[in-house]
């Protein structure tokens, strides 16, 4: 059974005629990593918003199809079960961090604090989750007095703590620095391998490349290309689509276009590097 | 003298954080700088500084030819225009229509000046369509574009972007890519801000790398990409091609893939 399931999901926003979201289906498994990719204005951040429940919920208009989380339908969790179970990190951390605190320390703990859980295993969980997202030394700090990069990993801690199984991430490192966005793809990774179910809009197509288990690739609205990564990834009409590729890939074939037997679906830094060492003969 | 002066610059915010040190540089009229750096080199508050929405605290910065501490900020953003890094602080009207007119209107232009500059930077952000939308009604990536558009409207001889790239689709990357090309063609001075490494290659051949509040060094790509040691110390990110290229210990001036296409079908 899968453990999230879309089917023939077809989304339109208030106030406007053409669906935003059409006909999707989609199946989830428990555990793996998955990123949504499309250009601008594909569908992606609505996308997320109906995995997590927020649609047509929050948002009001009007859904087709159905969505089920473990078998059920999303409609039959109340507001607390689904956030308990999904957590959501957004694209600006300015907008996560809630400003009812004033050190890191507190902001983190918040959301634990109102479901009552008991001060002992606040502390443990708050613990623990700085030392995974590497803000323990933030800890006295307040929240709105960090950068953007050490924000993002706040609020990362902060969903952390919460404990949810799955997490839907909208682009989390658009407004970073290189470092930064290596620090959150670590974060992620560390969840992945927690067994946490991960859901990421993201850009940078080589870290996707790197990370993610299965690529869901959309175009206006409808999924034009999912599957595991190498499949995806590789197939170079997505570009017309608006969607980028790795170097790698594209790199593969422009060496084709030169003659040179350079393989299909090499998607990954060292997978290129075995190539072309076998290439060139080293 | 040079179109872009700073003099031994440093900034320093009232409550004594110093956010700038110590940097000295020229620009040429009609130049394209990359900026690059990490957070918290010093790369905003140097670049607000050449339109006065920063004085500096220490030595001069002088825009051509004038001194910005004895000019207003009104008066030197008809030299330089600068868009903001996130859109949401500089955006304040209802369409995006009226945030485009916004900056030539209130520099004096006559309404038909106003309107075809207007309309002209509205086409080159790819914005035509969706002049009477509301701005936040459209995606914070489109956002963007309605902030360079405003600020290339105002027609002035120095634009300066704040990380242009950061959340653009590869769509995005192309516009702008385009509106860069056409700037320059029509002399533009370009100073842009970014972590984009591809992008710096792409579109730009002189570079200002910053690290700890300074200038560390005035380069072209090539030269910063096989630097290490200057990449270590600013703690940049090498572009993509330059990371498979030290891992296989080709040549370190290979920097773009048509380099190292052309690289590894030339005959040995």
């Amino acid at each position: 059974m899968p453990y999230i399931d879309l089917k023939n999901v077809t989304y339109t926003y208030p106030l406007v005629k053409e669906p935003c979201i059409k006909d999707i289906s989609v199946s989830i498994e428990k555990g793996k990593f998955y990123a949504i990719v499309g250009a601008n204005g594909s569908g992606k951040t609505t996308l997320c918003n109906i995995i997590r429940g927020f649609i047509p919920g929050f948002y009001q208009g009007e859904i087709e199809g159905t969505v089920e989380l473990e078998g059920k339908s999303l409609e039959e969790y109340t507001l607390g079960e689904l956030t308990s179970k999904i957590g959501y990190v957004f694209q600006n951390p300015f907008n996560q961090i809630t400003g009812a605190r004033d050190n890191v320390y507190e902001e983190i703990a918040y959301g634990l604090e109102n479901l009552g859980v008991e001060v002992p295993t606040i502390r443990k969980k708050v613990e623990e989750v700085m030392e995974l997202t590497n803000t323990a030394y933030l800890a006295d700090k307040n929240p709105f007095e960090l950068s953007g990069g050490q924000q993002q990993r706040v609020a990362f801690a902060s969903v952390l703590a919460l404990e949810p199984d799955i997490f839907v991430i909208d682009e989390p490192t658009s407004q970073l620095d290189p470092k930064e966005t290596e620090r959150v793809f670590d974060i992620i990774d560390k969840m992945k391998k927690m067994g946490k179910t991960i859901i990421l809009v993201e850009h940078k197509i080589e870290l996707i490349a790197e990370y993610a288990d299965d690529i869901i690739a959309l175009e206006d609205g409808r999924v034009v290309k999912f599957g595991e990564k190498h499949d995806v990834l590789s197939d170079l009409s997505l570009i017309e689509k608006g969607i980028d590729l790795p170097q790698t890939v594209l790199l593969a074939d422009e060496l084709r276009k030169m003659g040179i037997p350079a393989k299909e679906k090499i998607i990954t830094k060292q997978e290129m590097i075995g190539q072309l060492k076998q290439i060139m003969g080293k | 003298m040079a179109f872009i002066e700073f003099n031994h610059v440093g900034f320093a915010y009232p409550n004594g954080f110093s956010a700038v040190e110590d940097v000295d540089f020229q620009i040429e009229k009609g130049e394209n700088i990359a900026i690059v750096g990490q957070n918290g080199a010093g790369k905003t508050t140097t670049v607000k500084m050449m339109n006065g929405l920063l004085k500096p605290t220490s030595g001069t910065v002088i825009i051509d030819g004038k001194d910005t501490r004895n000019f207003t900020t009104a008066a030197l953003s008809r030299k330089a225009g600068y868009v903001f890094q996130n859109p949401d602080d500089q955006i304040f009207h209802n369409t995006v229509r009226q945030e485009i007119e916004f900056g030539p209107h209130v520099l004096g232009y006559d309404k038909e000046k106003v309107k075809e500059l207007t309309e002209y930077s509205a086409k080159l952000a790819g914005l035509s369509d969706e002049m009477e939308e509301n701005p936040y009604n459209l995606p914070l990536s489109i956002r963007k574009f309605v902030t360079i558009a405003s600020v290339v409207a105002m027609d002035t001889d120095i634009i300066i972007l704040d990380e242009p790239t950061a959340g653009q689709d590869i769509r995005g990357i192309a516009t702008l890519q385009d509106m860069i090309r056409e700037l320059k063609q029509k002399g533009k001075t370009i100073i842009t801000i970014t972590h984009d490494m591809e992008f710096v290659v792409n579109n730009f051949d002189k570079v200002f790398v910053m690290a700890h509040k300074n200038l560390l060094k005035i380069t072209n790509p090539k030269e910063v990409f096989s630097d290490s040691a200057l990449l270590d110390e600013s703690m940049l990110k090498r572009p993509y091609i330059s990371e498979l290229v030290l891992q296989l210990g080709l040549p370190k001036n290979i920097i773009s893939r048509k380099e190292l296409v052309d690289y590894i079908c030339a005959p040995v």
